[in-house]
């Protein structure tokens, strides 16, 4: 089980352009974390970051106390996996290949197929609901089904820590709902820590137990959604008048958002 | 899971997941492969007849028939299986590290610098009369070495905080630009017979093929083959993007050296002697992909039957189309793989 | 690096353009024969049948002039072709150009013995054109639409069909090999006007045209399906973008064999000043393809003095330490 998730004075940047800088973050285990920031505001850099996929320009990234670029990247593989931004599949390559990918850090050449990679395998193609897809090349699926043919390729590699890049983009509304559920489930039930950059600010809030507003190369606030989501931070963070108010069925915290529009 | 077999060995030590209809195709692919094998040693200047051949071929046919396919077709015919073989899964080894349909060893620049150092080599060691200093058996080794070294190159110059595909390929295929002036220079400074026998190397022929040179690259091949075979799950990791298969724990820069090193060595070890065959690299694997699919299990040995096929092909109708006439091998790849090619690119490109 | 405003990006040119000029200049005056502007000048003003002036009036300004021409319109075609197919190796090479007017050349040679440079331009031009033709008639057949995979899988394999049958022939006449050499290496050397003049309305056509689409470039750039959602005539388009190519890239084989350098290499050096927009990209690669090759060509005259090297190699050897600098400095992607 990993223990702690950190960052130390982490500075990142795209060549001299610094997007993070000197940020210290603990990322709480166990619970669903959601970064939410105005577009370009480097969350996702951040989380690319934390997944070791982007070398930070001062700082670390501290996994179970050590720095995640020392230890060996299967041992991390084991730990953390990453769902990146739309990824692209190879021509005709089909969904259970594309998932039993998954099982990589486990695997050497002579063992691909234990009966524990297929269990997980299994139970990955069938949390996200892609039993029947298995043998359809991920490149004719539509966007819904080659993003939960993604997400069980991640949840075959079986970590602890699950890091995901807006996983709902391109998903309409009841697919993005399915995946966030399936999330959910997979943190109540297996309690993994799940961490992933959304856009909807009200699904990030019925959604996550944490929520990290990122914004000028830091961290905004962060805590509990019920506690920090106000008027004034949503203006701050996005640049947005809005008002707030409570979900009718969940009563985790609504954002209305002004604007123009019809009004009845 | 219809189509697919699990076999499992040794209390699980060893484990597989096999996709069965993918390994049928490639059963027969390579049963095709083999019966063109043996059908190859028939046909020549004169016909032997595919019986007599087996016959021959393990020890029991007649003097002359020894001679003839023993003596002189096997090691064109095996020449030509294993160039075929090692091009075809360079050119799969590096479409899966750069995912470019375009991506092949020719467009790298890797044959290039073989083309390059052979003319190089023609060049540096004729003296006044225009003939050969040294032998001309050296010569495949300055093939091999410009290949090599040329790879390395191509490799170290897009190294900038790592390899990215798209940095390796803009400069693969300028280097390749380079090679090739540099080839077409020499060719045209030097003496006619230069640029002639320069020409047959980048061509790329079996026929002087003999056994001595079999011995040489037969092992060096086959070595580099189960590599690759064993490795090919880095290869599927691989091809799914820098970001996921670093996320699945693959040191990527890493491999993507192993690969490139590996992929240098294949063509650099089928270009020695056979030159510079165009096609079977950048044409096999696309071939292989659309028969039996995207998984480098089956797609290495089916790349590298189907390479051995075009080239042993090619072979055959170079020694027996014009006979007594001998056309390089390396002009029919292209002749019977591109209409093939182009006719699996219109069949149901979806299924 | 990339120019972001259009008033820097119109000084861009304004300096491709003096560039040019300059560059034309000097492949006029330097040479085996070197000149001087005065001496140029005065060929105009009152020739005097003098051997300078005959030089300047009959060998290096009908080779200044198709080297610009022959280098513009090869950089135009490489960036119609690398938006069209989305491929950054993309070339007119791809279309088969180059192959198909190669073996049109050998063919004609070995066959029907013709080696004057005045008709293959024409056999080039011929086996350009059917080449390019048939890389389209084979993406535009089949039942799904034309992909840009699909055209850049089936210009490779038509071109790979005819780099090997010219290398078979090649292989077997090895008498035709020395004559041929030359012209497949490319080169501007020993033209005359007259190759230029007959060619040039289709070069001025797809230089044209080439402008005209520009804007629509931009739009197919951003993928078949925006294009066709912003209501681009994808079709058409295409066919049309392959028809300028043929022009362009036809004509430049015709005059000066197939140089392969510039039609891959320039439209990155281009995009690297003026970035993708397409109405500032076309004009600018127009520019330094001329350039480079103007520069190469000069070049090919000083290596082994008093022989010339093909300007396709030059191209190559020049243009690659400045693409690979290119290529390492470029951000990462």
């Amino acid at each position: 089980m990993t223990e702690s998730l950190l960052t130390k004075s982490l500075t990142l940047s795209y060549g001299d352009f610094n997007i993070i800088e000197d940020l210290n973050l603990s990322i709480p285990l166990n619970e669903i974390t959601v970064l939410i920031g105005a577009n370009g505001c480097g969350k996702s850099t951040l989380l690319r970051s934390i997944a070791r996929l982007l070398k930070p320009k001062k700082g670390s990234v501290l996994l179970d106390g050590e720095d995640i670029f020392k230890l060996s990247t299967k041992q991390v593989a084991k730990n953390l996996s990453i769902l990146p931004q739309s990824p692209v599949a190879p021509e005709g390559l089909t969904v259970l290949q594309l998932v039993k990918q998954g099982r990589y850090p486990y695997q050497s050449w002579r063992q691909q197929w234990t009966e524990k990679d297929e269990e997980i395998v299994l139970s990955a193609l069938k949390a996200t609901g892609t039993e029947h897809l298995q043998d359809r090349p991920v490149d004719e699926l539509s966007g819904g089904q080659r993003q939960r043919a993604w997400i069980a390729m991640t949840l075959a590699q079986d970590t602890d820590i699950i890091l995901l890049d807006e996983p709902t983009t391109y998903l309409d509304l009841t697919h993005q709902i399915d995946v966030l559920d399936l999330l959910f489930e997979l943190n109540q039930q297996q309690k993994r820590t799940i961490i992933m950059v959304l856009h909807d600010i009200n699904l990030a809030c019925r959604y996550a137990d944490h929520i990290i507003t990122v914004r000028d190369r830091g961290v905004y606030r962060q805590g509990k959604p019920e506690e920090i989501m106000t008027t004034d931070l949503v203006n701050h963070v996005f640049d947005l008048d809005c008002q707030m108010t409570t979900d009718p069925i969940f009563g985790t915290p609504l954002c209305i958002p002004y604007g123009k529009g019809r009004k009845i | 899971m219809k189509h697919v077999k699990t076999i499992r060995l040794l209390q699980q030590k060893i484990s597989f997941l096999i996709d069965v209809q993918a390994i049928k195709k490639l059963t027969v692919i390579c049963i095709l492969t083999l019966a063109v094998f043996f059908l190859s040693a028939s046909f020549g200047d004169s016909f032997i007849n595919p019986f007599k051949v087996l016959q021959a071929f393990f020890g029991y046919g007649s003097d002359f028939d020894q001679l003839i396919i023993i003596d002189f077709r096997m090691p064109r015919i095996f020449m030509a299986l294993f160039a075929g073989m090692a091009l075809a899964v360079a050119g799969a080894v590096l479409q899966g590290i750069i995912k470019n349909p375009l991506a092949s060893p020719d467009i790298i620049g890797i044959s290039a610098g073989g083309g390059a150092a052979v003319v190089g080599f023609l060049a540096i060691f004729s003296d006044s009369n225009h003939s050969l200093t040294v032998s001309i058996e050296w010569l495949p080794l300055a093939g091999f070495i410009g290949a090599t070294i040329v790879g390395c190159i191509v490799y170290l110059f897009a190294w900038k905080d790592g390899v990215t595909p798209n940095r390796l390929v803009l400069i693969g295929i300028s280097v390749s630009a380079f090679m090739q002036a540099i080839t077409t220079m020499l060719m045209i400074i030097g003496p006619i017979y230069q640029a002639s026998e320069a020409n047959k190397w980048i061509t790329g022929s079996v026929k002087s093929s003999d056994w001595d040179q079999v011995q040489i690259v037969v092992p060096l091949i086959i070595v580099l083959l189960l590599i690759t075979f064993f490795i090919t799950r880095q290869l599927n990791v691989q091809e799914l993007g820098d970001d996921t298969a670093s996320s699945l724990g693959q040191p990527v820069q890493k491999t993507r050296l192993y690969l490139i090193l590996l992929c240098s060595s294949l063509v650099a070890s089928a270009i020695a002697f056979a030159g510079a065959i165009g096609f079977v690299g950048l044409m096999a694997p696309h071939i292989a992909r659309r028969i039996v699919g995207s998984s480098f299990g089956v797609l290495i040995p089916a790349s590298a039957a189907i390479g051995a096929l075009l080239v042993m092909v090619a072979d055959i109708i170079g020694r027996t189309a014009f006979s007594p006439l001998e056309v390089p091998a390396g002009v029919f790849t292209a002749a019977i793989g591109a209409p093939y090619f182009i006719y699996l690119l219109f069949r149901n490109p979806k299924k | 690096m990339i120019l972001k405003n259009n008033y820097s990006k119109m000084i861009a040119l304004l300096v491709g353009v003096i560039l040019l000029l300059l560059s034309m200049g000097i492949s006029i005056v330097y040479g085996y024969a070197n000149t001087s502007i005065q001496t140029t000048y005065e060929s105009f003003r009152q020739f005097n049948n003098s051997n300078e002036h005959l030089i300047i009036q009959n060998v290096r300004i009908p080779r200044a002039l198709i080297a610009s021409c022959v280098g513009a319109s090869l950089a135009i075609t490489g960036v119609l072709m690398q938006t069209l197919t989305k491929n950054p190796l993309a070339s007119p090479g791809i279309l088969g150009i180059n192959a198909g007017a190669g073996f049109a050349v050998v063919f004609a040679m070995i066959f029907f013995h013709i080696s004057s440079l005045q008709s293959f331009a024409w056999i080039a031009f011929l086996g350009a054109a059917i080449a390019a033709l048939s890389v389209y008639g084979i993406s535009f057949s089949g039942r799904d639409a034309v992909t840009p995979v699909k055209i850049t899988l089936a210009g490779a394999a038509i071109s790979a069909l005819f780099a090997s049958f010219t290398q078979g022939l090649l292989a077997t006449n090895e008498a035709e090999l020395d004559q041929v050499l030359f012209w497949l290496a490319g080169s501007v050397q020993g033209r005359k006007l007259e190759i230029l003049l007959s060619v040039l309305p289709y070069l001025v056509i797809g230089w044209i045209a080439a402008l005209i689409i520009s804007p629509k470039m931009n739009i197919l750039a951003l993928g078949d399906d925006v294009a066709r959602g912003l209501g681009l005539r994808l079709g058409l388009m295409k066919i049309l973008v392959g028809l300028i190519v043929i022009f362009l890239a036809g004509g430049a084989v015709a005059i000066a064999g197939p140089i392969g350098f510039i039609g891959i290499v320039v439209p990155h050096f281009a995009r690297k000043f003026v970035g993708t927009d397409h109405r500032w990209l076309i004009p600018m690669a127009a520019l330094l393809g001329g350039i480079l090759l103007l520069l190469a060509d000069v070049a090919a005259r000083y290596i082994i003095m008093p022989q010339e090297v093909p300007v396709g190699v030059m191209t190559a050897m020049i243009g690659t330490p400045f693409f690979i600098y290119l290529a390492r400095k470029g951000g990462k992607k």
